[in-house]
């Protein structure tokens, strides 16, 4: 694990609203082309985790670093820049764009041609558009979308949001994948159809992927390692099969 | 044959209705709020051409420039000082900012350009006649300008990134700037096109009527305005087709009717559209989520 290269660095992070401290003191450390997942019960402060990582919060203390660069200074779009691009807990895909055009969004910054370039119909135009065009389908191709590229992404059943949801994220060219409750209201073939694509999308992008879900047999399954939240506090960290036994953890799924 | 020339200078106004309607509607779709300065950007517009072709004598489309390019950075700076700074207050203060911003440009234009009423002189005159139907080149080339402007702005909007990135915002901003989409950037380009297309407006209005005073601004806009919320606010061709529909019935009115009613006729229209139809004519359902 240790030989490579890590991707995510937090230490000592921590976020109050008011006097609310939310999460308190988090450490996480993310390898290059790990999967990792963080649970806890409801309310733990997993999505202000995924807030603090992808700068919609303002850490209050702590640090981040992606790939060795501090993220202080970072805002949503810069961080997304940086590498890190995420999925929601409640689908917030773009309703009335098509599928191909919701995974265009995100290559916005790897598209290059000018305003003017596009109002002209320039060659270098048509150039950009084509070859995103060609990225963004073989993006849909890989999570099973292709078919539904013309159709509007509000129309798309549910299972079929959720991957281009994950589409649209990997089209931001991210070095760390963070997806918030992939499974969500999925029976259980598309829980297992979904692990492979994880997998799958991992090796294709070399990239890492953090995750959260409440769905136990798809975190055991995948993960590499865990981390637990409980009430904003670290409650445990470690490997699959350490975090199923540790009664900390038993304790605080279950009550005593 | 007089139906068909007013009807066809009921267009030509319609027209102006429909380029100014696009500002207030494509703000309305990607900021979500009503920019009531948008009328003065037309007013300042009509100076700025009116200073450069009757009082510096230059030629007409350097005044047309000069006024897209005022209007255009005028739009970026209103929208950074005054509503930038509301990103997050509630849609009421921003309302009353624009009002405020409103008063501010015409009372400006008070102060810096005199209250008098000042002449646009003639940039086009003569009429094309085809048989004893006689329409004026203005009208035409009104006309000819809205088509194009619909046509490169609904490609622009459609077909290029800058414009996906629009629709992106106009449905859920925090997700667009995640997915690294700079989002002030986008608000800002959209209020450079509105502004811009304002002053095309202008130029095309005092063309028509060549009166150039610093509260020019107002009924236009507020025709353009109903204009974009009987199409369909938030809705390109919706503002397109109420910005025509409008033209057309104000002029048939004034022309059929009364020339002191047909104001009133073109809002009692508004009326019972939205009666009818609350969205507009092409507005989509909002459908709330519980």
């Amino acid at each position: 694990m240790e030989n490579r290269e890590k991707v995510l660095e937090v230490r000592g992070l921590g976020i109050d609203f008011g006097g609310l401290t939310a999460v308190n003191d988090l450490d996480l450390d993310i390898y290059q082309g790990e999967i990792y997942g963080l649970i806890g019960p409801n309310g733990a402060g997993k999505t202000t985790v995924f807030n603090m990582l992808t700068k919609v919060y303002q850490p209050s203390r702590g640090t981040i670093r992606l790939c060795g660069q501090d993220m202080a200074k970072l805002n949503p779009v810069t961080a997304n820049i940086a590498g890190v691009a995420r999925t929601f807990q409640n689908i917030r895909l773009f309703n009335k764009l098509t599928v191909l055009d919701n995974v265009k969004t995100g290559m916005h910054n790897s598209i290059s041609y000018g305003k003017l370039a596009a109002v002209l119909r320039l060659p270098s135009y048509y150039k950009a558009e084509k070859e995103a065009d060609e990225k963004a389908m073989e993006l849909l191709t890989i999570l099973g979308l292709d078919q539904y590229a013309d159709t509007e992404a509000g129309n798309l059943p549910y299972g079929a949001q959720r991957r281009l949801e994950i589409a649209r994220a990997l089209a931001t060219n991210p070095k760390l994948l963070l997806l918030d409750e992939p499974a969500a209201g999925m029976n259980p073939q598309e829980t297992e159809e979904l692990m492979a694509m994880i997998r799958k999308v991992r090796d294709y992008f070399k990239i890492s992927v953090l995750l959260i879900e409440h769905d136990m047999k798809l975190v055991m399954g995948i993960c590499e390692r865990i981390t637990v939240l409980n009430f904003g506090q670290l409650l445990a960290q470690g490997l699959p099969a350490e975090i199923q036994s540790n009664k900390e953890v038993i304790k605080a799924y279950i009550g005593e | 044959m007089a139906f068909l020339s007013y009807l066809i200078g009921g267009l030509g106004l319609g027209s102006v209705y429909a380029i100014i309607a696009l500002g207030y509607s494509m703000v309305y779709g990607i900021a979500k709020m009503l920019n009531f300065a948008h009328g003065d950007v037309i007013m300042v517009g009509a100076f700025m051409a009116y200073f450069a072709i009757s009082k510096y004598h230059l030629p007409v489309l350097v005044g047309v420039v000069l006024a897209v390019v005022v209007c255009t950075i005028l739009g970026v700076v209103i929208e950074r000082l005054a509503y930038k700074p509301l990103r997050h207050a509630s849609s009421l203060s921003v309302l009353i900012t624009a009002i405020g911003v409103s008063y501010f440009l015409q009372n400006s234009a008070m102060l810096l350009w005199g209250t008098d009423t000042k002449i646009f002189p003639t940039v086009l005159s003569g009429s094309l006649t085809v048989g004893s139907l006689s329409v004026p080149y203005l009208t035409l080339i009104t006309i000819l300008t809205c088509i194009v402007i619909m046509i490169v702005l609904t490609l622009f909007i459609n077909r290029t990134k800058t414009g996906r990135a629009m629709r992106a915002c106009s449905e859920d901003k925090g997700a667009a700037a995640l997915m690294g989409i700079n989002v002030n950037r986008i608000i800002s380009i959209t209020f450079a096109i509105g502004s811009g297309l304002a002053a095309i407006a202008s130029i095309l209005l005092v063309a028509t009527y060549p009166s150039v005073y610093p509260t020019l601004g107002s009924m236009p806009g507020i025709k353009a305005f109903t204009a974009a919320v009987f199409g369909g606010i938030g809705s390109i061709p919706g503002a397109f087709l109420g910005g025509l529909v409008l033209g057309v019935v104000e002029n048939l009115s004034r022309a059929y009717i009364s020339t002191q009613l047909s104001d009133a006729i073109v809002f009692m229209v508004l009326i019972v559209v939205l009666l009818i139809k609350p969205t507009g004519l092409l507005g989509k359902k909002v459908n709330v989520k519980v």
